[in-house]
Order: C-alpha cells, then sequence, then structure tokens
C-alpha cells in the first residue's frame, strides 16, 4: 500500500546567510535568500525568483510607483503558473468567456490577489500598454476587471498570462449576470433617490414660502399663491410617476396577490394627495399636498436604497468561494495529458491531479493513492488518506501523491456548489425577528385602511371639508414604515459593522442568538491554535547529535510536502547545505524512507522506522497522533520529534474579553488528553473535555442548553455539523477553507479570536438598539393615529412625523456601527488587557 | 414680486439640467466604483492608452 512520489528538484538558494528582513514585493520572510531586484535605482532584496522577475518587470516598465501606493504587500508569483493559460488561447475554449461586438471582444474577469488600489493600477498601466488592448476598467473595490480587446491581435490567454506575471491570478467570470442586475439596480435606485430630492427642495421651496406667510399673519397674493401651487404640480408630477414607480407597481402586484403589503397605503395616500392637490391647483381653492407627496415619496426611496445597497454587499461572499476552483484541469486521453479549462470537462473524463494540485471536480480515484486536505468541505486540517475507487471532492487539496480521477460531477453539480447554493440561500433568508415584525406590521396595515375608512366616513357625517384632510393625516401617519424598518436597520447596521471588523455573519437569526451568548465552546483544531506545526522538540536517541539528526530528519522530509514536513522547512530553510537524498520512497500515512551517504534512514511513525532494522514496537497511544515522529536508520533509533500546533497570538486575550463579558469557555476536542490540557492551560481556559466524539459533543452542547445556557460553538469547519447545528449560533474560523463559511452562522475572517469578544457586544448593542427603535415606533404610530384621526394633524405635519420617524430609527441603527470599534471597547470595559487586541485587517470591509 | 415669474422657471429649467447631468454621469458609471478614483489622483498620467 505504498505510493511512490515523482520528486521534483529542490531549487537551490543561493547563499548561507540568513536574513528575518522581508521580501521587497510580496513580503515574505527572505529565508536566507540573497537575490536583489534593482527598483528605483536601488537594490532591493526578494525572495524568489518570481518575485524578482516581477519587481523587475514592474521597475522596467517604469511603473514602480506601485510600491509607493500600495497598502498591503502583493501576492507571490507562482513560478510555474504559465501553462495554465494556454488552454484560454484556443478560440473554442476561450468563447464562452468572450462577448464580441465586431472585432473588439470583451471579457470580464475576477482577479485574485487585487488588494488595493496601486493593483488596479499596476494592472491597468501594464494591459494598456499590452498591444491590442483597447480599454481596461478595473474596480479595486470588488476585484473586478473589465477588458475590451482586438481579437485579431491579442487572445484571452495572452491577456491573462499578462495579468498572471504580475504576480495575480485572473479568472474569467463566465456569468457575471447578477452584477450586471445589481448595478443596473443600483444606478435606477440612485436616479430616483436624486430626482426625488430634486423634486422635494424645489416644491419646499414655495411650500415654505406659503407657511411662513401664514405664520406670520399675512397672505400672499392670490396670482402669486396660484402660480407656487402651479409650479409645484410641475415639479412633483416626474418625482411621483418616476420616484414613486416603485411603490405603484408594488402596491399593484399585492392587490393583486389579494395581500395588503406596506405600499398599499403608501400608494393609496400618494395617489389621493396628488389628485386632489391637482384638483384643487385647477379648481383654484382648497388645499395642496404637494410638498407632503414629494418629501414623502423622497424618504421612502432613500429607505429602499440603503435596504438595497446591504442586500448587495452580501452577495461578494458567495463570488469568492465560487473563485477557490482551479481554472484549468490536466485532462488524461489515450494516455496523453493535456491542460483545459475545468468548464470544457465533461463527466467521465479522466483527469490528473498532481501534488499540491486543487481536486477540479467531484470524482473517483483510478489510479494513485494520496492524502488530501479536505479542510474546505470537513474543516479537518489533518490530510485523510484515498485510494482508488475512493471518492474525492472538487476544492479539496492533494498534498502527498499524484493521482488520476475519473470526473463524476462537474460545476453546480458538485458538493461545493451544493454548499454555496446553501450559503446564498441563507443571505436571502429574512432574519425570525424582521419577519415577526412584518407580519405585526401587515397586520396593523389592515387596520389601519379600516381606520382611516372610519376616519373618513366619521366626518363626513361630521364636517364634510376636514374629511379628506384628516384621512390624509390617518393613511400617512400611520404607515408602520419606521415600525418595519426598526428591526432590519439595526441589523444591516451591525452587520456591515461586524464585517468592517473581520466578522462576516452568514445567517441573519445568527446576531440576535449572539447577542444571548453565555457560553463558547472551542472544538480545538484551528481555533485556538494556528492550525500550523511546529518543531517543539528533539530527542536523540542514539549516537548522533541533535544536529546531525536534525541534518538528515529535514533532508528527508524536504521531498514531502506533509504538514510536518513543511515544519521541519521552516526549522532549516537552507536547502544547498543539505545532504542528497536518493532512492526516496514516501509511504502514504507512515513516512518517508531514504538513502544518505549510502545509509539507508526512514523517519515517521515508531513502527514503520523500527521495521527497517527488523524490529517491531508497541505503538504508545501519543505516538500515533501527528505529534511526534522518529527517526532511525538500519540498526538504531536516532532520535525522536515532538511537534506542537502554536497557539494563536490573541487567544488568551479573546478568552479574556469573554470572561469580562460573563461569558464561560471550554474546549471539546477530539485531541489526546495531554494536547488538550497544555492548550487549555496556555489560554487560561478551566473547563476542558479530551477525546470527544461528535456524539459527545453533541450530548454536551444539549445538556449545556437543558440547564439554559446559549451556546457558541466555534469549529472550524462542518466536520462537526450536528453539533454545530446543535449549537445556538455556530462560529467558524475563516482560514483559506472558505467553504467552513458553509455550515456556520458567523465567520471570523481575520483569523482573530479577538473578533469574537467584539462580535458578542456588537450584536448585544444591537439588540437593545432594535429593542428601542421598536418601542419607539410603535409608541408614535398608537399616538399619532387618534391625533390625526380627530384632524388635528395636517397632512404635511403627518408626512413629516412619518418621515422623522424613520429617520430617527435609522439614526439610532446607525449608533450601532458607530460603537465597533475596539478602542471604545477597551476604554468602556476598563480592561487593560482588551486594549492589547490588535485591530483587524481592514480587507474584509471591501470584499 | 413679477421678478419670481422669471426666476422660478429660470430655476426649473437649471434643475432639469441638474437632474438631466446626474442621469447621465449615474448612466456613465460615476457612480459605480466610489473607491479606486480617489486614488488615481495621486498617479503621474505618464501613458495615455493608444487608440
Amino acid at each position: 500500500m505504498s505510493a511512490v512520489v515523482d520528486l521534483q528538484p529542490i531549487a537551490p538558494a543561493s547563499a548561507d546567510e540568513l536574513s528575518s528582513a522581508a521580501c521587497f514585493h510580496c513580503g515574505e520572510p527572505l529565508n536566507g535568500s540573497t537575490l536583489t531586484a534593482r527598483v528605483r535605482g536601488r537594490d532591493e532584496p526578494v525572495c524568489c525568483a518570481g518575485c524578482l522577475a516581477v519587481a523587475e518587470l514592474i521597475a522596467s516598465a517604469g511603473l514602480d510607483d506601485f510600491y509607493r501606493f500600495r497598502d498591503t504587500p502583493s501576492a507571490r508569483p507562482e513560478t510555474d503558473i504559465d501553462d495554465v493559460w494556454t488552454a484560454y488561447e484556443r478560440p473554442q475554449v476561450a468563447e464562452r468567456f468572450l462577448k464580441r461586438s465586431g472585432e473588439i471582444s470583451a471579457v470580464a474577469l475576477l482577479i485574485e490577489g487585487l488588494r488595493c488600489a496601486a493593483c488596479s493600477w499596476l494592472i491597468d498601466k501594464v494591459l494598456c500598454r499590452t498591444p491590442g488592448v483597447r480599454r481596461v476598467d478595473i474596480n479595486a473595490a470588488t476585484a473586478h476587471a473589465y477588458v475590451e480587446f482586438d481579437a485579431a491581435r491579442i487572445n484571452l490567454g495572452q491577456l491573462l498570462r499578462t495579468i498572471a506575471q504580475l504576480g495575480y491570478r485572473p479568472y474569467p467570470a463566465s456569468d457575471d449576470a447578477l452584477a450586471r442586475v445589481h448595478q443596473e439596480e443600483r444606478r435606477a435606485g440612485l436616479k430616483r433617490l436624486m430626482l426625488s430630492a430634486f423634486g422635494m427642495m424645489q416644491v419646499m421651496m414655495f411650500a415654505v414660502a406659503e407657511y411662513a406667510a401664514h405664520l406670520g399673519g399675512e397672505t400672499i397674493a392670490p396670482e402669486m399663491s396660484r402660480y407656487f401651487r402651479l409650479v409645484s404640480m410641475l415639479v412633483a408630477t416626474p418625482v411621483m410617476v418616476y420616484a414613486g414607480r416603485p411603490f405603484f407597481i408594488n402596491a399593484w402586484n399585492s392587490l393583486r396577490a389579494r395581500t395588503i403589503g406596506m405600499d398599499v397605503p403608501v400608494s393609496t395616500a400618494l395617489l389621493l394627495a396628488f389628485a386632489a392637490s391637482t384638483w384643487n391647483t385647477f379648481v383654484g381653492h382648497g388645499e395642496v399636498y404637494f410638498d407632503s407627496v414629494t418629501m414623502f415619496v423622497f424618504f421612502l426611496t432613500l429607505g429602499r436604497f440603503v435596504e438595497m445597497t446591504v442586500r448587495h454587499r452580501a452577495t461578494g461572499l458567495t463570488e469568492a468561494l465560487t473563485r477557490h476552483l482551479p481554472a484549468t484541469a490536466h485532462r488524461v486521453r489515450d494516455g496523453i495529458i493535456e491542460d483545459v479549462p475545468t468548464a470544457a470537462l465533461a463527466c467521465g473524463d479522466v483527469i490528473l491531479v498532481r501534488t499540491g494540485e486543487t481536486v477540479p471536480a467531484d470524482g473517483v480515484i483510478v489510479d494513485g493513492e494520496t492524502a488530501l486536505d479536505e479542510a474546505l468541505l470537513t474543516g479537518e486540517s489533518t490530510p485523510v488518506r484515498r485510494t482508488i475507487d475512493d471518492n474525492v471532492a472538487a476544492g479539496t487539496l492533494n498534498v502527498l501523491a499524484p493521482i488520476r480521477v475519473r470526473v463524476t460531477a462537474l460545476g453546480e453539480r458538485t458538493l461545493i456548489a451544493g454548499i454555496v447554493a446553501l450559503l446564498q440561500r441563507a443571505q436571502a433568508q429574512k432574519p425570525a425577528i424582521a419577519l415577526a415584525a412584518d407580519r405585526a406590521a401587515s397586520k396593523f396595515l389592515r387596520y389601519v385602511l379600516l381606520a382611516a375608512g372610519a376616519v373618513c366616513a366619521t366626518w363626513l357625517a361630521l364636517d364634510p371639508t376636514r374629511a379628506f384632510p384628516a384621512t390624509l393625516a390617518v393613511l400617512v401617519v400611520a404607515c408602520p414604515c419606521a415600525f418595519a424598518l426598526a428591526m432590519p436597520a439595526a441589523l444591516a447596521a451591525a452587520t456591515s459593522a461586524l464585517a468592517r471588523n473581520g466578522v462576516l455573519v452568514a445567517r441573519p437569526d445568527a446576531i440576535e442568538a449572539l447577542a444571548k451568548i453565555d457560553r463558547v465552546i472551542f472544538d480545538k483544531t484551528g481555533t485556538l491554535t494556528r492550525g500550523d506545526v511546529q518543531l517543539e522538540r528533539c530527542l536523540p536517541l542514539g549516537t548522533q547529535s541533535t544536529e546531525e539528526c536534525l541534518r538528515i530528519a529535514v533532508a528527508l522530509e524536504s521531498m514531502s510536502e506533509h504538514p510536518i514536513a513543511r515544519a521541519f522547512a521552516q526549522v532549516h530553510s537552507d536547502a544547498s547545505a543539505l545532504p542528497t537524498v536518493t532512492d526516496v520512497r514516501v509511504v502514504a500515512g507512515l513516512g518517508i524512507e531514504g538513502c544518505i551517504d549510502g545509509r539507508r534512514y526512514r523517519i515517521g511513525r515508531a513502527d514503520f522506522v523500527a521495521a527497517l532494522r527488523g524490529t517491531s514496537v508497541e505503538l504508545h497511544e501519543q505516538d500515533a497522533t501527528l505529534a511526534t515522529v522518529v527517526l532511525g536508520d538500519e540498526t538504531q533509533a536516532l532520535a525522536q520529534f515532538t511537534f506542537s500546533d502554536a497557539l494563536r497570538d490573541d487567544a488568551p486575550q479573546a478568552i479574556e474579553a469573554l470572561r469580562a463579558l460573563n461569558i464561560e469557555a471550554e474546549i471539546l476536542s477530539g485531541d489526546v488528553p495531554a494536547v488538550v490540557r497544555r492548550t487549555a492551560e496556555r489560554c487560561g481556559i478551566a473547563t476542558f473535555e479530551a477525546r470527544q466524539s461528535p456524539e459527545q459533543k453533541l450530548a454536551r452542547v444539549q445538556t449545556l442548553q437543558a440547564t439554559g445556557a446559549t451556546v457558541a460553538m466555534i469549529g472550524d469547519g462542518i466536520n462537526d455539523a450536528p453539533v454545530l447545528g446543535a449549537a445556538n449560533v455556530s462560529v467558524a474560523m475563516g482560514r483559506g477553507a472558505a467553504l467552513a463559511l458553509a455550515a456556520a452562522d458567523i465567520v471570523l475572517v481575520g483569523e482573530q479570536l479577538s473578533a469574537l469578544p467584539r462580535a458578542i457586544r456588537t450584536a448585544q448593542r444591537t439588540m437593545r438598539i432594535a429593542r428601542q427603535n421598536l418601542i419607539w415606533s410603535a409608541t408614535y404610530n398608537f399616538c399619532a393615529l387618534p391625533l390625526a384621526a380627530v384632524g388635528l394633524v395636517p397632512p404635511w405635519l403627518a408626512a413629516i412625523g412619518m418621515s422623522l420617524s424613520s429617520v430617527a430609527v435609522v439614526l439610532n441603527a446607525m449608533r450601532v456601527g458607530n460603537a465597533a470599534t475596539p478602542e471604545k471597547y477597551a476604554r468602556k470595559s476598563g480592561n487593560p488587557r482588551a486594549a492589547s487586541i490588535s485591530r483587524p485587517r481592514s480587507a474584509t470591509s471591501s470584499s | 414680486m413679477s421678478i419670481l415669474f422669471i426666476l422660478v422657471p429660470l430655476s426649473l429649467v437649471l434643475v432639469v439640467f441638474g437632474a438631466w447631468a446626474f442621469f447621465w454621469a449615474v448612466g456613465n458609471g460615476q457612480f459605480d466604483d466610489l473607491e479606486t478614483p480617489a486614488w488615481e489622483i495621486l498617479v503621474e498620467e505618464r501613458d495615455k492608452i493608444e487608440k
């Protein structure tokens, strides 16, 4: 059961000078590289040949301003990236991504690694200089680019390669329909908003003249008054027809569906007021309400615009997920391997997935045995062994050996696509609490219409001249807009405030639940720890020195891509000083065997190593885990290496901050007791349970909930789906494994644990403000309704009151965002340690 | 006060012009990306795209 890995030559690093400085281009540690790039007349250190090439390309093109304006280091270029783009050079492949008009082709691209305006500037400049490119539009906020080019002079593959050579990864977007719809929606909303604002200001100008005269006890000359009314009507008409249209359409649709929506009384009031005002303008006497009408339309449009903006923001997330799949695959046909775009694959095709590559489609292994990092799907960062006839899922990472896979599902039908669809559904649904408010508002609306009818009838009997204004006032004043806005406004403000702090809310109900949390359960792997393994101790067992053992171990491990191997590489990065290893064999799940200077060594699990010298050892409990690795030769065991998972820097502070909020933390881990205890001690967590099965975790969560606790479960994926589902709130750490988002209600994007207590504070504040909003708007509606009914509120005052109540609700909701900065928390809690919580990277807000 | 009979229509003409200008700007994508252009003034325009 062994898989022999085809080895790739190790690139020699040029010298042994060790430097802790960072690469000029990508910001990663130099790892002893002495390469320099000449930029702006200075020799700048770079970490690899790829960065050197990019830095010199940028400098030689006279684009070195890039380094002055960027705010984050650039993505490290992938040196062997070139052949991937060849597939896109073929017209039949490029066709599906291109839109043609005459000889000009256009393509929409998603550019991974585009992080700031300087990046977009760089790509823009380089593309503009490329012959054949006609037009480039880059949006740094969404990482989208739109390129028009002359297909006769440059093809899609060359275009993509040009971008890739700069160190970015472009993906042609085959379907940007959603983005276009959003753009249209936003543009239309902006136009309506601006038109109603213009109209409102104009009409108000004339109305104020009348009111001012009225207050001063004077009268305006009758012909001037008629003139003002005529002009007001002229201005109000386009506002009604253009900006008010969506409300009338909504009202009409809801009436046809035999329901009463929010827009029914709104439209009724608007149409009544506008019709009466127009009539009165022409007959020359009676009240006009053009000011109320335009103001009403403006505030309603403003509310809809804010709501739309929040809705659009949520879609960036799902797009990021779909970007995770590789754009091309290696298809094997008649023994020939060719690179084709993933989209061109068909079910039944056999593809080759090399070591270190992401599986592009769901399938079954037909040849080879490997370990797959399925963190994307399961959240488990330890690679899982997969052999012939095992299923593999798109999006998983092949860490060990090349495999051949027969494709069984593609694109929409893959597991990962299903999970994305789930997430989209979650984003589309309204939170339960907002739905309840909607239902209450719609019930209230029916009473409003009845009340308006009753008021009208009563006044007609008492004093017919006052019937119309009173009815109008009731319709406007009683519109539960503020009530319906109360919850969504607070939740929207919280969602965006949280996003700025690196916390993504995937399920809208989560904010409500998060506010009530009094117990947080950590699933150890990847949450409290960083998830990358570090060499902790080297214990020599035989005759050779620690250094000598380490040298052999690093040389052997340099043949593998396993997490342990990467830990060894960190210890010893200078590849040229290593002894040469020959006759290498990598045995999946057990270890590595190889010859150095004529002696045969094995490194890996104790029993695997002992087998080389012909003995067998009993596996200790701890040896069976990843934590220990033994090195041995044909005669003896040489050394034992112990590994540990590094604790996240902010874990202790985060636990401390949670405690300040009266929230208990505990660990439920599947790991061995020793590891769990150590982690718990280092973080300051008193309650912990090791070696927990998912069933036990579930039972524990349910027991806690039975005692009245509200539980947040923090995992790194969906491997504990039932547990995450049972918890009141599930939180995932968004570590590259973007799909961990799928099952979680909340995702910590910046991998900052300290964002969690901040999120809880924000959630608590949000719910407090939402409650204030609900109480205030309900009070307003119930108090204003009787006043309007008895005729004490003129329609213009009703419009102001209704608008102001909505504005008050929105302004109050915005306080959620104001308080979301960490500095304020630190001051408020008076906790000196909380002050040291670093601010998460701002990169999340733009996505 | 009869000056108003001239000034008010004049102001309406201005409003119509303003609204038209705004509509044109929105339709032309001026409000689609409010982030990137802010940076562009910092960069020297050394090369124009060849048409």
